[in-house]
């Protein structure tokens, strides 16, 4: 009767058999991501060494060198990679820099009042508005800001004045850094709110409760103990938040201008007017371009700075947020 | 010890005016427990002050912004959406009343919807199991976690520039159209595989923490009734942990619908279905070419290449009422989830 015996998962699921299959799983993806990054340096590699350090520099106009370098894979006369994209960085700098600096005071003031001081019928309506414009994709909100806010900065926010004084160099149509900051600054705030707010729900109760016992008010308590034993998970939740505004393209190929233009902030206030073209966006605005091959070495090129700088940001942001859980109660 | 030691510093207590012989108490009875009243702002500094004030006016500004987005949005729904729109592919014509509607790219969203998480899901849930209930070598443990990391954080137009790479190859040709050796790279499969690029890492976080959630002598107990680590995973752990996982495969859904980038280089620009010939039935419209919602949303859009405005609002209506049942989904779930209870430690 022994040898009847048939274990459900005795021979065919023996641990060590799903423990391989799974880890082989593992590797897959891990060896996936690898791959990515391996594929998108090596087919960015042409761009990088034509132009050397001068692909990370200023000079020509982005959008000439672009037409330059897809019109040279049919001419037959050889390809032409000469391709200086400081316009493009700075202008991912701007917008990026910008709605993260305006994302972070709004989610610590709106994460402090969520924690601390909301009655409980706001905190109801808070929470899940704040998850509901995290969620809303990136179109929409490139749509309505297309279609409403555009057109309101346009002809409400710039003057006749401002336009005329830089009529000759670009027109100020709405489409601008203020437009992309703005609309960013709504789409990334939300997952800043929910990291602070996990962080700040799990300080230690006995250090506040301790500050309030020696008299300090309860604005004062949470801004001194609470937001700063969540320093890490501040730091972490903004960086996570860099690494989502350098990504974002969508909305910014809608919003942004898509003009190859460096907005210059010594020229006064009116920079915040004016359109300019960040990295993401270009590569999906010129997406069609790909067949060639000297503007794919060039979008590649381009993808792998996105890539190495949002890896470098979000592996931070984990490392900062792995090194927190000894500040913060369980 | 005397009554003295009681009254001597503090008010005074009242018992001297009892009369004589009435049972009353020697002092005033203590002082009510605390209760949850709290502070009140009014003996803040005026700095402290305008600081909470600013906390509400954000409040109620995003409240104010998600409001102005939902009503917005309806109200353009009900002036451009008709239910036509949704049966009605989209056709080229001069004006918005001769372009036709939208089915190719709903039905497109729903496709890559069912593909993506059908890709994403199993593999999130794995490489969850892995972590928490394996996880050796530590060093390859370690580095998994990376990965995931990391794939949350790479911006999705780099999967989509990837994906043009592996799909173009020969060796896949045969999961997008090719024509004499050359491989187009784009089909429902491209833009499926790398969209579940986007979907893991949601799924894998909220899968873990379902699992990290469950205590150890509920896996002990299934030990030590014979069970192996597989048949615990699989009869215990996952179901148990069920609601987290259907978290994560919303959150993930999520994800997937409102992308745009991969869509936009990975599915052809087109907006309609080009199923490749020759194929069987499903395999023909997955391998070809296609649109969703959101790239149709982008190409309608004043700056895309339709330039439809109405139409790109009723699309819109659309997919933001997709999201919004998603939410709610989500919702509903988290709040069962509470309601089941919590493992006793």
């Amino acid at each position: 009767m022994e040898e009847d015996f048939q274990p459900e998962y005795g021979p065919k699921w023996s641990d060590q058999r799903v423990e391989r299959l799974l880890g082989a799983l593992v590797l897959g993806v891990v060896a996936l991501l690898l791959a990515l990054i391996v594929v998108v340096f090596v087919h960015g590699w042409p761009s990088f060494s034509h132009n050397g350090l001068a692909w990370f520099g200023p000079g020509g106009n982005v959008e000439e060198e672009l037409a330059q370098i897809s019109q040279s894979a049919e001419t037959g006369a050889g390809y032409i990679y000469t391709f200086h994209a400081w316009p493009l960085i700075w202008s991912t700098i701007l917008i990026a820099g910008g709605s993260v600096v305006l994302g972070l005071i709004a989610a610590l003031f709106i994460s402090v009042f969520l924690v601390e001081f909301a009655p409980s019928w706001m905190r109801a309506i808070l929470t899940p508005v704040v998850r509901f414009l995290a969620s809303i994709p990136s179109v929409i909100y490139g749509l309505l800001g297309v279609l409403v806010l555009v057109p309101f900065i346009g002809n409400h926010l710039i003057s006749e004045h401002q336009k005329a004084s830089v009529a000759g160099i670009i027109s100020l149509t709405g489409y601008s850094l203020m437009a992309a900051i703005v609309v960013l600054t709504i789409m990334i705030a939300p997952l800043m709110v929910s990291i602070f707010t996990d962080a700040l729900n799990s300080v230690k109760p006995g250090w506040l409760e301790g500050s309030l016992a020696l008299g300090v008010n309860r604005w004062r308590t949470i801004w001194k103990i609470g937001v700063r034993a969540a320093r890490p998970a501040i730091v972490a939740g903004t960086v996570l938040a860099l690494a989502r505004a350098i990504g974002e393209s969508v909305m910014l190929a809608m919003l942004s201008g898509s003009t190859a233009f460096a907005p210059n902030p010594i020229d006064g206030l009116i920079f915040i007017f004016e359109p300019s073209r960040p990295l993401a966006p270009t590569i999906v605005k010129s997406s069609d371009q790909l067949s060639s091959p000297p503007a794919s070495a060039t979008l590649f090129a381009i993808a792998s700075f996105l890539l190495f700088s949002a890896a470098v940001f979000s592996l931070i942001g984990w490392l900062t947020r792995r090194s927190m859980n000894k500040y913060l109660a369980r | 010890m005397s009554d003295t030691e009681y009254t001597s510093g503090g008010p005074q207590p009242q018992s001297d005016e009892l009369p004589v012989g009435t049972a009353g108490p020697l002092v005033d009875p203590p002082p009510p427990a605390p209760t949850n009243a709290v502070e009140g702002s009014s003996t803040w500094s005026l700095l402290d002050r305008l600081g909470l004030a600013f906390c509400w006016f954000l409040g109620l500004l995003f409240c104010a912004i998600a409001a102005a987005i939902v009503i917005y949005l309806l109200i353009k729904g009900v002036q451009y959406l008709k239910p036509s729109m949704l049966v009605t592919p989209a056709a080229s014509g001069f004006s918005e009343g001769e372009s036709g509607g939208f089915s190719d790219a709903f039905i497109g969203t729903l496709i890559l919807g069912v593909m993506s998480l059908s890709l994403a899901l199993p593999t999130g849930v794995a490489i969850a199991v892995w972590l928490v209930e394996y996880g050796r070598p530590k060093a390859l443990a370690r580095v998994t976690e990376m990965t995931v990391e990391a794939i949350a954080g790479i911006p999705s137009v780099v999967f989509a520039l990837f994906g043009t790479v592996i799909f173009s190859s020969t060796a896949l040709g045969f999961l997008s159209r090719s024509n004499e050796g050359v491989v187009f790279g784009r089909s429902f499969f491209a833009a499926a595989s790398m969209l579940s690029l986007e979907a893991l890492p949601l799924i894998v976080a909220s899968t873990r923490e379902g699992l990290n959630a469950i205590p150890r002598h509920v896996r002990e107990a299934s030990y030590g009734v014979g069970k192996t680590k597989a048949a615990t995973t699989r009869r215990i752990l996952l179901p148990t942990c069920r609601p987290q996982i259907a978290t994560g495969a919303m959150l993930g859904l999520g994800r997937i619908i409102g992308d745009t980038a991969i869509i936009v280089i990975l599915l052809g620009a087109t907006q309609n279905f080009s199923p490749v010939e020759g194929a069987p039935w499903p395999l023909d419209y997955l391998r070809g070419a296609g649109t969703t919602l959101t790239n149709f949303v982008y190409e309608a859009s004043p700056t895309g290449n339709l330039n439809q405005p109405d139409k790109a609002y009723a699309a819109a209506v659309v997919l933001l009422l997709i999201v919004l049942l998603l939410n709610a989904g989500t919702d509903i779930i988290h709040r069962r989830a509470r309601k089941a209870g919590t493992w006793s430690q």
